[in-house]
């Protein structure tokens, strides 16, 4: 019997998106193919990582995560350019966790000048990200929104509860924009039409099913992107063809697993390598399921999934 | 691939003689199509027919078991292409690689090390299921006291001889054979002596060739020898060979029912680099990989990878469920809150969590719904005031706090009134509908 390779043919293919500006605009998505089968399509980029900033010092995240950026971390623009400079980084995930009404509470005005700031400090592209509050979110983003007006930014995310008012402010001031549901097909389907009837261009949306952790439901999410990408590449549902988002790092540095020292827990061996692996493994399972933009914390780890994409491509 | 009726009634007799228990050949057919009857039925069917319909009924990936006893790890099988169509059946095995060249001590310590590197997670016993001796000493003496040595130190693991060279590879399978190893591997150059081998001892053959197409011929040519049972190694090493290669493998099995490679897979993704090895294992992992053998075995990697097959290979259908009972999260007091949810096991995972997280010491009342989340199991009626009046009186929790206030979740505020009434004595308090405002719930009654 000949060996005869078997290749699928596709309808469709995943939408290309760029953010940033002049020469350090970046690409992802516009594959035409399963991820990473390039004997069967074209992959015409490379997925992207960016690392995750906040506004507020990080006083909830795992010691072993808070010591990478202890020098820079009370200070979002200082933390920024170090991304930017000492580590390398291609992109840079502003969180603006200290609006949140549990957190610090501030104010919208406050997100806009972090964001001023931010953007006065670095070039490369900035993905700008809310609470996760609906209802703060929708003023806060609006905000961000009309403060980085012009340098072509991620702005997220925009969720069933909130969506029209971020949607507008992406479409005044040209941003991509992240829409994000909760591990449902059908959810994120229905959002991102609601978006786009809204008249935003689906090849600025991309789409997040809603990440998680190792261990705490990562299946869920493998198997959601999974099903996106087929019905984006098999049956050419316009609706699932923008790229897909993995905000990796805010659900794997709450789980136990990342913070439980070795002498609680001996069978789980070394803290500091078991975080990092499990930041590393649940995005590299991301990006097999279909992810093209990453949203990480931990240096290592990103550098370690850096080596992995740079394996696949 | 299954045959039609009409497929199968053309290999049939056609005499319609009924001794099979049908009035006709076409509707012994149909009935064989469905797989409700056996072909033995039929006392006048050619040889012919029975090897073209023993074919196309076989599993179009080999099943077979990776070792002996309890701990032998069933490999092949599998079904679809994505988890979600149906489930993946059979959890990869994890293999530590070891060359003869190590010393004694160090062999002796990494076997030890596989054998005790059992952990449990959800309820699932996990381990290190392989060792994977390399030959690189080119000395066969101690080739075989090194698997000896492997053997002896982990009694329980499967053994895979990673050795090409047959002469050696025949003395150290003898040394082992009751413990049915695994060996690796067959090429276009040795593939008739390590065939013998393999033959002889009724152990599978790991074959390895460069590319899909060299393979073929040479699993065809191995099957020809007499052997049946065959892993695959498709020479992939970058991330990108591995899903690509294993991605063709699975897809030619299935999809085409092409033999040559029905098999289950193996994959070397040996990195310097544990943290890298650890993400590049993680592609073998989600993509079809039924032995990965890695280079070293550090607990925390372990524990990630250990987790990640077990999240592949979930049931879809079947939620992972946790034990029903009342769990400490901290130290609790008599006077700490009890907080009740449902035994899904995400459920559980994330409320504990966020338990944890609020450092404040509480005892979490967790209750068997069949492994449905809060809203579901209350839709479903397994989440209802008379079952958890019921559970939390049965659980004996009375006797451990020192208070009769039971907080329940923000989503099925609906039950508080009803639940007052069962638990006489109780207060019902309404707790946050959605676990990340736990910590910010419990802080705030303090």
């Amino acid at each position: 019997m000949a060996y005869v390779v078997p290749k699928e043919s596709y309808n469709g293919k995943v939408l290309g998106v760029s953010f940033g500006k002049d020469s350090q605009t970046l690409n992802f998505g516009g594959e035409n193919t399963l991820p990473f089968l390039s004997f069967e399509g074209e992959i015409p980029a490379k997925p992207v990582i960016a690392f995750e900033i906040q506004d507020i010092p990080p006083d909830d995240w795992p010691e072993t995560l808070k010591a990478q950026y202890a020098a820079v971390s009370s200070d979002p623009v200082k933390w920024a350019m170090h991304c930017q400079n000492e580590l390398k980084a291609q992109a840079i995930a502003l969180r603006l966790i200290g609006t949140h009404p549990d957190r610090e509470n501030r104010s919208a005005q406050d997100a806009a000048k972090t964001v001023k700031d931010v953007l006065a400090a670095i070039n490369v592209p900035l993905i700008i990200l809310g609470s996760n509050n609906v209802e703060k979110d929708a003023s806060v983003l609006v905000a961000a929104a009309e403060a980085a007006s012009g340098h072509n930014c991620i702005i997220g995310k925009a969720q069933e509860g909130n969506y029209k008012t971020i949607v507008a402010a992406a479409l005044a001031h040209n941003h991509k924009l992240i829409a994000m549901s909760e591990l449902d097909i059908n959810l994120a389907k229905q959002l991102n039409i609601l978006i786009t009837q809204m008249g935003f261009n689906k090849e600025n949306l991309i789409t997040d099913p809603m990440c998680s952790a190792l261990g705490y439901g990562l299946e869920y999410t493998y198997s959601v992107m999974e099903r996106i990408r087929l019905a984006a590449l098999m049956q050419n549902d316009a609706t699932m063809q923008p790229p897909i988002a993995g905000d990796v790092g805010m659900y794997v540095w709450k789980i136990k697993e990342v913070s439980a020292l070795e002498a609680e827990v001996p069978l789980w061996g070394k803290l500091e390598e078991r975080g990092v692996a499990w930041e590393a493994v649940t995005a590299s399972a991301m990006l097999i399921a279909g992810t093209n933009l990453l949203i990480m914390r931990h240096p290592k780890a990103i550098e370690t999934v850096q080596k992995v994409i740079g394996e696949l491509i | 691939m299954a045959l039609s009726g009409v497929e199968i009634f053309k290999l049939l007799p056609k005499t319609n003689c009924k001794k099979c228990g049908f009035p006709t050949c076409l509707a012994f057919a149909m009935k064989l199509a469905q797989a409700g009857v056996e072909l033995e039925k039929c006392p006048d069917v050619s040889e012919e027919a029975k090897r073209v319909l023993g074919e196309a009924s076989a599993p179009p990936i080999r099943t077979f078991a990776l070792g002996i006893g309890e701990k032998a790890v069933k490999m092949g099988g599998e079904t679809v292409l994505f988890r979600h169509d149906k489930k993946f059946f059979n959890p990869c095995a994890l293999a530590l690689n070891l060359k003869d060249t190590l010393s004694d001590d160090e062999i002796a310590k990494l076997a030890s090390e596989v054998s005790g590197s059992e952990m449990e997670r959800v309820g699932q016993k996990l381990r290190v299921d392989a060792v994977s001796i390399e030959y690189a000493s080119n000395d066969s003496r101690r080739y075989e006291a090194v698997v000896k040595l492997v053997a002896e130190k982990a009694p329980f693991t499967a053994i895979i001889l990673v050795c090409k060279d047959a002469a050696a590879a025949e003395t150290a399978v003898k040394a082992v054979a009751s413990r049915k190893p695994l060996l690796y591997g067959a090429a276009s150059d040795n593939a008739d002596a390590m065939a013998a081998i393999a033959k002889a001892h009724k152990i599978p053959l790991g074959v390895c060739a460069e590319g899909l197409e060299a393979l073929s011929s040479l699993t065809e040519k191995i099957k020809s020898l007499g052997v049946d049972d065959m892993v695959l190694d498709s020479g992939a090493k970058t991330a990108k060979e591995i899903i690509e290669n294993n991605t063709q493998i699975r897809r030619s099995a299935l999809k085409k029912n092409f033999k040559p490679l029905g098999y289950p897979i193996i994959n070397f993704v040996l990195r310097a680099d544990p943290a890298v090895e650890s993400a590049i294992a993680s592609v073998a992992i989600a993509k079809y990989s039924s032995i990965v053998v890695i280079s070293s075995i550090e607990k925390w990697k372990n524990l990630a990878l250990f987790t990640l097959r077990q999240n592949i290979y979930t049931d879809p259908q079947v939620p992972m469920q946790v034990e029903q009972k009342i769990y400490k999260v901290g130290e609790p007091a008599p006077e700490s809150p009890l907080l009740i949810t449902t035994n899904f096991s995400l459920t559980y995972f994330i409320v504990s969590g966020e338990v944890e997280n609020s450092k404040v010491p509480t005892w979490l009342a967790v209750m068997d719904c069949e492994g449905l989340s809060v809203l579901t199991a209350w839709a479903a009626g397994k989440f209802t005031a008379a079952k958890i009046s019921q559970f939390i009186k049965e659980s004996g929790v009375e006797g451990q706090i020192g208070h009769k206030e039971l907080i329940i979740p923000g989503q099925v505020a609906i039950l508080s009134g009803a639940l007052e009434d069962k638990l006489e004595g109780w207060k019902i308090t309404v707790g946050p509908r959605e676990a990340n405002s736990i910590p910010t719930f419990l802080k705030q009654r303090k």
